[in-house]
């Protein structure tokens, strides 16, 4: 026997939890990591409400196996959105300023190749952390044609 | 207090305290650390609460699949190593965030704790309920089982075409430049 305010306690604690780092995170990755535990916290209390006596269609397990499902969905559309701003923008700070600046560099992006070279360099110049923000450049003029060349070229580099 | 209230508040607990650690220690990949270690005793929890299969799914799916995800993740971002104070916001925002998370809490076990008080499951008698999950997910919940195939599909497409539409667009205005590349690099290749 079980008495169920003990984990109808722990989803509100973790759900707390998960505001908080929702909105005192600047990674957004870390911020996923608050969205999951938000997620979690509904999970428990949908086994918290499954295991009363009499619940009905065993909605409880069901339904957090379904929401398991769909937090593997968003958080593999979520990782696959940072990676394309990581790429963009060499970095996932959500609190960034340099956000306001890619508007009128995507602009100047469509009048050619020639100022796109030179506003994709002003833009790595720009950018606070020079390093973070060239290598991912670097690579896609380098290795941009050829996927099987490139792969190797980021594992490398993410190794080292 | 019964044996399962005794184990379920120590594994709680633990759940309660590495998850306050994963969204306040100040190094990237402990974060993650401090989510595997919540979300591996959150299955403890389903495990005391008598619902083994949806703890062996968290541990599978969670621990296995989504914190070794977001490990990826970070490691692809080139989150820094060691204790780095840019990864928090302000410590107003800081303030604002613990006190609304405070208030969700409030909130939350304010309406829960006067639903939940007093009811309690037994669980004693050795009794499965996976045989039951299992009918009601191919009974009654068979077509929401077959739309979440579908929406794992679809997320997986789109993460997909998440990635590559941003890349076909980085060709795309730089369109005369790999038109001009690569021809110099597969003549340099075969040369």
């Amino acid at each position: 026997m079980i008495h169920l305010s003990l984990p109808a306690a722990l989803s509100a604690l973790l759900a707390g939890i998960g505001v908080y780092g929702v909105l005192a995170r600047r990674n957004a990755v870390l911020v996923l990591i608050g969205v999951e535990l938000i997620l979690n916290a509904a999970n428990l209390l949908l086994v918290t409400a499954g295991s009363r006596p009499g619940a009905p269609l065993s909605a409880g397990p069901v339904l957090t196996l379904f929401v398991i499902t769909i937090a593997a969905a968003e958080i593999t559309v979520a990782l696959a959105i940072i990676l394309v701003m990581f790429r963009r923008t060499g970095h996932i700070d959500l609190t960034a300023v340099p956000d306001l600046t890619d508007g009128p560099d995507d602009a100047g992006d469509g009048y050619g190749a020639d100022t796109d070279d030179t506003g994709d360099a002003d833009d790595t110049g720009d950018t606070g952390d020079a390093d973070d923000a060239e290598d991912p450049r670097a690579e896609d003029r380098d290795g941009h044609p050829h996927d099987a060349t490139r792969e190797p070229a980021a594992a490398g580099e993410g190794v080292a | 207090m019964t044996t399962r209230d005794i184990v379920f508040t120590a594994v709680g607990a633990v759940t309660a305290l590495s998850a306050l650690l994963s969204v306040t220690t100040k190094q990237v990949v402990h974060a993650a650390l401090w989510l595997l270690v919540s979300l591996g005793s959150l299955a403890g929890a389903y495990l005391v609460l008598g619902q083994e299969l949806v703890g062996l799914v968290q541990l599978l799916v969670y621990v296995g699949a989504i914190v070794v995800l977001v490990l990826f993740a970070l490691m692809l971002t080139r989150a820094p190593i060691g204790p780095h104070a840019e990864i928090d916001t302000p410590w107003r925002q800081r303030l604002a965030g613990a006190l609304l998370g405070a208030a969700t809490t409030a909130l939350l076990a304010s309406l829960l704790l006067p639903l939940f008080s007093g009811a309690t499951a037994d669980l004693d008698t050795p009794t499965t309920t996976t045989p039951q999950v299992a009918q009601a997910v191919f009974g009654t919940w068979v077509w929401p089982f077959e739309l979440l195939s579908v929406l794992l599909l679809v997320a997986l497409i789109g993460a997909f075409a998440v990635s590559r539409l941003v890349l076909h667009r980085d060709g795309g205005h730089g369109a005369r430049r790999p038109a001009t590349v690569p021809s110099g690099a597969r003549a340099d290749g075969r040369g």
